[in-house]
């Protein structure tokens, strides 16, 4: 109403981060973009949040990814009843909820958008985990539109010249499908141009994550969650190397100025796993009130963890090492590594693992991880169980005590 | 000073007055769908019971799952610290605390000085826990009371597969049905309790002495399951049930408080 003036709280104001409108902006441009495409005539290829974008940038397809949308859904509270919605057409409860809820929400156009629009063909890759590859064939089946699988074998130890041959050669045939699916040739100079695109985002994307490192921390992982959505979608675009270059510049005018997100921050803790999308908010006011701030988590950094292994000169060839090696393709040994490197590097007091239901290959493995960091940094470690979209599997009471409880213990070792 | 302690479960609600190292007196009652008039009733008859005023109280400390729902407390702790200060309260030796609850169950590993060390808390399925109990109760049509010295009576425990306490209860069912015997079925389902709570407890490691408390500790048959399961003596006090009632009482009178 006119005359009910918003109270604002200039504490709060302060901390708030500015760039959040813009990357709304650019996200909506992009769904309205996506949803309009059959009106612009470009092609629309649903992928797998971890899958090979830079191609479909390249052949100037809109890339859209059922995930991102799954993470929407939950963000909005809409899990629960698009999950419940697939699962009367007879999908298990145990399927995971980012599956359930896109298959809820494609029969329903229901969510947050009003479904996303009908792909004209699919595009999945194996790094993240199996679940994909079965969601992929029902959705495949259900438009009736082509799908392509970019298998990269999980790497136990190491990632032998064999594999890497062979993943190698799907690159090829990617580009072949691609080019049967859109009807023309791919631009190899265009291509190029994506590829260090991609990296430079996934750098810009590094350092604004690196800038928790500094104490206390210009923005948690709660914001990084947020801010995710671009280097996920659409990154081999101008836009996301242009927002991640004004982000960073924030994030350290902050630091620079000694804004922290976390008032009076005591205890810098890291995240595992997915968030919990429609808990984001209750949460971090739980971690915050305890003066806890989430510096950084395993997931958001996944999209930059493998820089090292890209050739921004010669991104197809180093491709085939890149997307094979992300953080849950590999085994817990490896896993263990980069984790121990975030615990150290951000000085963190705690791990907070949240072990999903719905993501099996990311929480399997957790407790000999939390065993792991006990012993050999003397870390406290919490495990809430939960779910990332279907708010069915989250009891309020009980995390809120394990929650209270593990800050209780960490001040008291202090 | 005189402080009290506040400790509203899930099923149940306690509360404990303490006097420097003299517990003045104790209550339990169900704590029902309203948490917070549950413990200002319960605060209410302890007070009468004590015969004290509230003005001589000097602190009130609240914990359990009601615990943000005490309005009158001075601070909200959870159970887990809680439990932690009561057992040591009661014997400083205590290095490990098993406390199972309406909902939860939990080992805490406590270190000198009465700090907790480590806890683990069961995931959020409620087997193993004294719901699990209470549905079983209702099932066998046998009072909970009765569990403890009815299963010592067991020569073989029925095994108990299923750990969830639905599925559970209808392999209960079809125990009863093929005509097994009542002592056997409540000895197998307290061995499948202990042996969850084993698992649990393998987390974070049992050292001795183990102490256990909480509503269900009064269930001597699960206390001898659980012996046997961790091979370990396990020690239950007379103030099990308000342990964590207890706890907070020692910590509002600023009981382990680094100073
Ligand atoms: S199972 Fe995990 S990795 Fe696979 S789609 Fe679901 S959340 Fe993503």
């Amino acid at each position: 109403m006119a005359d009910e003036k918003k109270t604002v709280d200039p504490e709060k104001e302060k901390r708030k981060i500015k760039s959040v409108r813009r990357m709304k902006e650019i996200m909506t441009a992009y769904y309205i973009d996506a949803k309009n495409a059959g009106k612009s005539g470009r092609k629309v290829a649903w992928i797998t949040s971890g899958g090979p974008v830079e191609p479909l940038i390249a052949m100037d397809v809109i890339p859209v990814y059922p995930e991102n949308h799954g993470a929407m859904i939950g963000a909005s509270k809409m899990g629960a009843v698009l999950c419940a919605k697939a699962e009367e057409t007879g999908y298990s409860r145990d399927l995971c909820s980012y599956a359930r809820s896109d298959i809820g929400a494609s029969l329903t156009n229901g969510g947050p958008i009003g479904g996303l629009p009908a792909p004209d063909f699919l595009v999945c890759c194996n790094n993240i985990c199996g679940t994909v590859l079965k969601w992929y064939e029902v959705q495949a089946r259900k438009y009736n539109v082509p799908l392509f699988f970019f298998d990269t074998p999980f790497i136990h130890t190491d990632f032998t010249e064999d594999a890497r041959k062979y993943v190698r050669t799907q690159v090829d045939e990617y580009i072949g499908f691609l080019e049967q699916a859109c009807g023309r040739k791919m631009d190899y100079g265009r291509m190029e141009e994506v590829g260090r695109l991609s990296v430079k985002a996934q750098r810009l994307w590094r350092d604004v994550l690196e800038t928790c490192a500094h104490s206390p921390a210009p923005m948690t992982a709660f914001d990084a969650f947020f801010h995710l959505a671009l280097i996920v979608t659409l990154r081999g675009t101008r836009v996301v190397v242009d927002y991640y270059t004004e982000l960073l510049a924030e994030l350290r005018d902050r630091i620079a100025r000694g804004i922290s997100m976390v008032p009076d921050e005591k205890y810098r803790l890291i995240w595992d796993n997915l968030p919990v999308w429609y808990k984001t908010k209750w949460l971090s006011d739980k971690f915050a009130e305890h003066h806890a701030c989430l510096v950084a988590d395993t997931y958001c950094s996944a999209w930059s963890g493998v820089l090292d292994l890209i050739d921004e000169n010669n991104f197809l060839e180093s491709m085939a090492t890149a997307y094979p090696s992300i953080y849950i393709n590999v085994s817990i040994d490896r896993m263990f590594v980069i984790l121990k490197n975030m615990l150290v590097k951000y000085r963190a007091d705690g791990l907070v693992m949240h072990s999903n239901r719905s993501c099996k290959p990311y929480s399997l493995g957790q407790y000999d991880l939390q065993k792991m960091v006990m012993k050999e940094l003397g870390i406290p470690v919490l495990i809430i169980e939960a779910d990332m979209v279907d708010e069915r599997s989250f009891s309020e009471s009980q995390i809120e005590t394990r929650i209270d409880a593990f800050m209780e213990v960490l001040k008291q070792g202090r | 000073m005189i402080t009290a302690g506040i400790d509203i479960g899930s099923i149940t609600a306690k509360a404990l007055a303490l006097s420097g190292n003299e517990i003045l007196g104790s209550r339990v009652a169900f704590t029902g769908y309203n948490p917070e008039q549950a413990a200002a009733d319960i605060f209410g008859a302890l007070l009468a019971e004590i015969g004290i005023e509230r003005a001589s109280i000097g602190a009130v400390v609240s914990t359990g799952y009601g615990r943000n729902a005490v309005r009158f407390a001075d601070r909200a702790i959870t159970e887990i610290i809680c439990h932690a200060a009561g057992a040591y309260f009661q014997d400083p030796s205590v290095r490990t605390v098993i406390d199972i609850g309406g909902q939860d169950s939990k080992i805490i590993s406590i270190a000198d000085g009465g700090r907790v060390r480590d806890f683990a808390m069961n995931d959020k399925c409620a087997a193993g826990t004294g719901r699990f109990l209470e549905v079983m109760s209702r099932a066998m049509e046998v009072p909970l009371d009765s569990f403890g010295e009815m299963s010592r009576r067991s020569k073989s425990p029925a095994p108990i597969s299923n750990t969830c306490t639905v599925f559970a209860e209808s392999e209960v069912i079809s125990l009863i049905s093929k005509g097994v015997q009542r002592q056997d079925i409540l000895a197998g389902l307290h061995e499948s309790i202990a042996s969850r709570i084993a698992s649990m407890a393998a987390r974070i490691g049992v050292a001795a002495p183990v102490m256990m408390t909480g509503g269900v500790a009064k269930n001597g048959g699960l206390v001898d399951a659980l012996e046997r399961c961790l091979s370990v003596e396990i020690s239950v006090t007379p103030n099990a049930q308000v342990n964590g009632a207890l706890g907070a009482a020692v910590l509002a009178a600023g009981g382990l408080e680094k100073k």
